[in-house]
């Protein structure tokens, strides 16, 4: 049998295409692997049964000459989006035993693509997290960290998914990302994680995180497979009011886009403190490819950065908190045993509900309480929209902006847990572009001294996907690896 | 006249205000495609949104929003180019959301005002604002000893939330200004009106106060559902406020629900119980633009509302105010009456409508419209009587009949043998049989008991069983008496 392991998107479609193998030898394959490497924690639920069956009947259509897209490409599917049939859980207790009837739009645009679903992705309990350590379900483990005989986190919220295709258990996986959850676990697992622009995928059918700020994505191993997934899952959706009108674009065309005289913006703010030191190399070194590349590099400044994390972790929760409502043990869930409503109620989220989501929550009623609304949540959706003003004048400027995606390489599980505040700094250089909906991705540029992979990210103008790909793809062909 | 509460010490003035919660005429719910059709089996019209699963999102019903707009027109409002809608946040079995999406600080319509006509004067009662929210599920505790359970069927329905100024000051100012607001809801069919059905239902906030006072502290009686409760509850609250102060002490600022079986008021959750709801814009939805476009072309829709109506059929038809008002205040009634009255005498028709047609219609218990009866049924049957064929009193007594018949009005009255005697030899055979049975009575007469006029005619009513022309029969008994 072939050894699929380090294969990509695209030339597993060239090599199906060729006939070189067929789509069920590849599922096969994933199958096997996922079966050995349980210990990494990847899937929540297997699917394997449907996946042969999807296989199956993109062989046949391989053979018929009516491939689609992404006909007989296995993938994982984060367990937040909701799947016909098929448990989904969001990683959490009280969605354990949750059956959808209804599939979301992005994992069904990725089936009318012709994909294969291996199985739902273990995930941050609801999304919130950045290590994958909330998970009813257990931690992820990073396969990176395994190399140099660590236990080291995947980075979260999707860490079963950049885990899942880091370790070569599938060709790609799906995300969601509300503050960095999707390009924070690739740059964790060297991997591509591409965040749209916020409306370009539906959210009908993905568990609700933070409306304004939840957005699907791919992670994939390279920029190519990044922008054929993403051709996929995007769609103007009528059952979301915030999906995008906005003309869906070719975004292979990235291929065809010089970077040769854009304008790279540097924002002068993302040099925090407790940047690391390698990651700052890195971040010098993206910059000269990007010279070498004749791009044009400035410095710029974005003022209100600093203010972004502190909005994140008021707007988001305060969504989080009515989004979360729903979860009553009423009428699906987990039901906790009780006396009265009150003592349901207490009981069935108290139980089906993990610490961090119940931190969340509270944050969340917290700033959305009378006499407290005008302090914080108030305050922070005018400071968003200084963010995105920030962002803004500064696409005056440049065409594209260069940041470390994290300020940290992967660390251990159980590292960052004492204190909430600790593990939300790793969000503090991907939440901005996510308050102002702007796309962004996180490619590997380089490694630390003990070999972790190191992302750098690109953030856009809104619907400009290409260019952040294009740009990625520099990255890619410059880094040396 | 001003209403008052005499109280032990002090008259009393009342400050009333409502929340009219009309549920719009919808095929299909506020923010989902899942029918609004009442009385089906429980949880049948239930969508993903309405039932609150994971990942459901809410997606604007713009018949709902024209309907919205067009009601904000009629109640002579503002309507807002940009609307919000909030989440509003609380726990309930039959809130499959944990929140209702409702519009709390920009609601699509803002100030506006109707009319109401009290005693024959006419009131201006303002309008605050008019807003957009979804209906809850329904709690049903009384299926089962042990368990509670939920129809979600009404989850999500479109309700339009209107609210009144202070304006009220009676318990009947109240019923007019629900009855007249009910009226422009069905002109312009955005609410059925139907208070049996739940579909208009009224929050109503009372306070009382002295005269010249500020406003007193306020009790807010949730949910009444008919005009003669709401009339009620009002009686009864106000009266309760004013012993309280009487007696020196407070009104605590508080929601009561009114028991229509004691016919009182009891307190539900005081001011610090109060919910509080963290409202905050919904993500989900984005700011509801409506343009100039919009309203204009629904400024064209707009009916002939009752108010211009009422003032056309006194000009036009020269009826009273009264009788218009009746007439006007349902349109099906207003469009029969206007077909009836053609070529017709006004006040004939209109105490037709309102008397036999209306008792007939609250006996089939049906309105106008959908009672199928059309106008020239009741216009043959009004020609007969004015051109005499017919006595007024002997189509009174046989209308129900006729309603019921197939025949046409002349063709009804031959079977039933009730063509008007006018014949004047055929009367004057009568009166002379009369005359001559009663010698006696006829001198009484002539020796000045004029009240025996009466006693002639009601025998020859008699004899005629009730067919002679009583017009004749006057004229003609004068003559012989005469002779």
């Amino acid at each position: 049998m072939n050894d699929f392991e380090n294969l990509s998107i695209s030339s597993a479609i060239e090599g199906l295409a060729n006939k070189n193998f067929t789509s069920l030898e590849l599922t096969e394959f994933f199958i096997k692997k996922i079966e050995k490497n349980k210990d990494l924690n990847c899937f929540i639920t297997s699917t394997f049964d449907k996946a042969i069956e999807m296989a199956k009947i993109s062989d046949q259509k391989i053979k018929e000459n009516e491939t689609r897209p992404l006909e007989g490409i296995p993938i994982g599917m984060k367990d937040l989006f909701c799947t016909n049939g098929v448990r989904t859980t969001a990683g959490s207790k009280i969605l354990e035993n949750f059956i959808p009837f209804y599939e979301s739009t992005v994992s069904n645009n990725l089936w009318d693509s012709g994909a294969i679903m291996l199985g739902k992705t273990n995930m941050d309990e609801f999304a919130m997290g950045s290590a994958n350590t909330t998970s009813f379900f257990g931690n992820v483990k990073n396969p990176l960290g395994l190399k140099v005989n660590k236990e080291l986190v995947p980075g979260g919220s999707s860490g079963g998914s950049a885990s899942a295709v880091s370790s070569g258990l599938c060709l790609g996986s799906t995300g969601s990302d509300t503050g960095g959850s999707i390009r924070q676990p690739a740059s964790f697992c060297g991997l591509v994680g591409l965040k749209p622009t916020y409306g370009r995928c539906s959210r009908f059918g993905m568990i609700a995180f933070a409306s304004s700020l939840d957005q699907a994505g791919p992670i994939t191993k390279t920029v190519e497979d990044s922008a054929l997934m993403l051709q996929a899952m995007v769609s103007f959706d009528k059952r979301d009011s915030t999906s995008s009108r906005q003309s869906i674009p070719d975004f292979s065309d990235f291929k065809k886009l010089s970077i040769k005289g854009k304008r790279i913006g540097i924002p002068k703010e993302y040099m925090i403190d407790g940047l690391n030191s390698d990651i700052k190399k890195i971040w010098d070194s993206g910059i000269s490819w990007f010279k070498r590349e004749g791009a044009e590099i400035l410095e710029i400044s974005l003022p209100h950065t600093k203010s972004a994390l502190p909005t994140y972790y008021i707007i988001a929760p305060a969504e989080a908190s009515a989004n979360l409502a729903r979860y009553d043990g009423i009428r699906y869930g987990f039901r906790h045993n009780a006396d009265d409503l009150n003592d349901l109620y207490q009981k069935t989220r108290g139980f089906g509900f993990g610490k961090e989501v119940k931190r969340r929550l509270m944050i969340g009623t917290y700033v959305l309480s009378a006499g407290y609304y005008d302090a914080y949540y108030l305050k922070a959706l005018k400071v968003r929209k200084l963010i995105s003003q920030d962002f803004e004048d500064a696409f005056q400027k440049c065409d594209l902006i260069l940041t470390p995606t994290t300020p940290n390489v992967a660390f251990a599980i159980g590292e960052k847990q004492t204190n909430p505040i600790e593990m939300y700094l790793n969000d503090v250089l991907t939440v901005p572009a996510s308050l102002a909906g702007l796309p962004a991705i996180s490619v590997p540029s380089g490694f630390n001294s003990e070999k972790l992979p190191i992302g750098l990210q690109l953030i856009g103008k809104p619907f400009d996907e290409i260019s952040v790909l294009a740009a990625g793809a520099v990255i890619e062909e410059s880094r040396g690896f | 006249m001003t209403y008052v509460i005499e109280g032990k010490k002090d008259s009393w003035q009342v400050v009333l205000g409502l929340e009219v919660h009309a549920q719009i005429s919808s095929k299909s719910k506020l923010f989902s495609v899942a029918s609004t059709n009442w009385g089906s089996d429980p949880n049948t019209q239930v969508e993903l949104v309405d039932c609150g699963m994971p990942g459901a999102l809410p997606v604007i019903n713009e018949y709902c929003v024209d309907q919205a707009v067009l009601t904000g027109l009629s109640l002579n409002a503002e309507i807002k180019k940009m609307s919000i809608f909030d989440r509003k946040n609380y726990f309930y079995p039959d809130l499959p959301q944990g929140y209702q999406i409702s519009q709390f600080e920009h609601p699509i319509v803002g100030r506006g005002h109707i009319n109401i006509e009290v005693e024959g004067k006419v009131k201006k009662i303002g309008i605050t604002r008019l807003h957009l929210e979804q209906d809850a599920g329904k709690s049903l505790h009384d299926q089962d000893i042990k368990n509670s359970y939920i129809d979600l069927n009404r989850s999500g329905c479109a309700l339009m939330e209107i609210v009144s100024e202070p304006d009220l000051s009676s318990p009947i100012e109240a019923a007019e200004y629900v009855k007249k607001l009910r009226s422009i809801l069905r002109y312009i069919g955005s609410c059925d009106g139907n208070m049996e059905k739940g579909n208009l239902r009224a929050d109503v906030n009372v306070s009382v106060k002295r005269e010249g006072e500020k406003l007193g502290t306020r009790c807010e009686i949730k949910n009444v559902n008919s005009i003669k409760f709401i009339q009620q509850a009002i009686e009864f609250e106000a009266k309760r406020q004013v012993n309280i102060i009487e007696n020196g002490e407070k009104i605590i600022q508080e929601t009561r629900l009114f028991d229509p079986n004691k016919c009182e008021t009891r307190s539900m959750r005081s001011k610090e119980e109060s919910h509080d709801y963290r409202y905050f814009p919904d993500p989900d939805l984005p700011p509801l633009i409506i343009s100039d476009e919009k309203v204009n072309s629904l400024k064209e829709q707009l009916p002939e509302l009752p108010d211009k109506k009422k003032d056309r059929f006194i000009r036009e038809f020269n009826l009273s105010s009264y009788d218009a008002e009746v007439i006007v205040n349902d349109q099906g009634t207003a469009n029969f009456f206007e077909k009836l009255v053609k070529g017709r005498d006004s006040k004939v028709v209109t105490n037709w409508i309102t008397g036999e047609v209306f008792s007939y219609l609250k006996k089939i218990n049906k309105d106008i419209k959908n009672s199928g009866i059309a106008p020239e049924k009741i216009g043959s049957l009004i020609d007969l009587i004015v051109d005499e064929k017919i006595s007024n009193r002997q189509a009174k007594e046989v209308f129900e009949e006729y309603m019921e018949s197939s025949d046409d009005a002349s063709i009804f009255i031959e079977k039933k043998g009730l063509v008007q005697l006018s014949d004047q030899s055929e009367i004057y055979k009568i009166i002379d049989k009369v005359l001559s049975d009663n010698p006696k009575m006829i001198d009484d007469y002539k020796n000045g008991k004029d009240k025996l006029f009466g006693f002639f005619i009601g025998q020859v009513m008699k004899i005629s069983k009730g067919k002679a022309n009583p017009k004749l029969v006057n004229e003609l008994l004068v003559k012989r008496l005469k002779e």
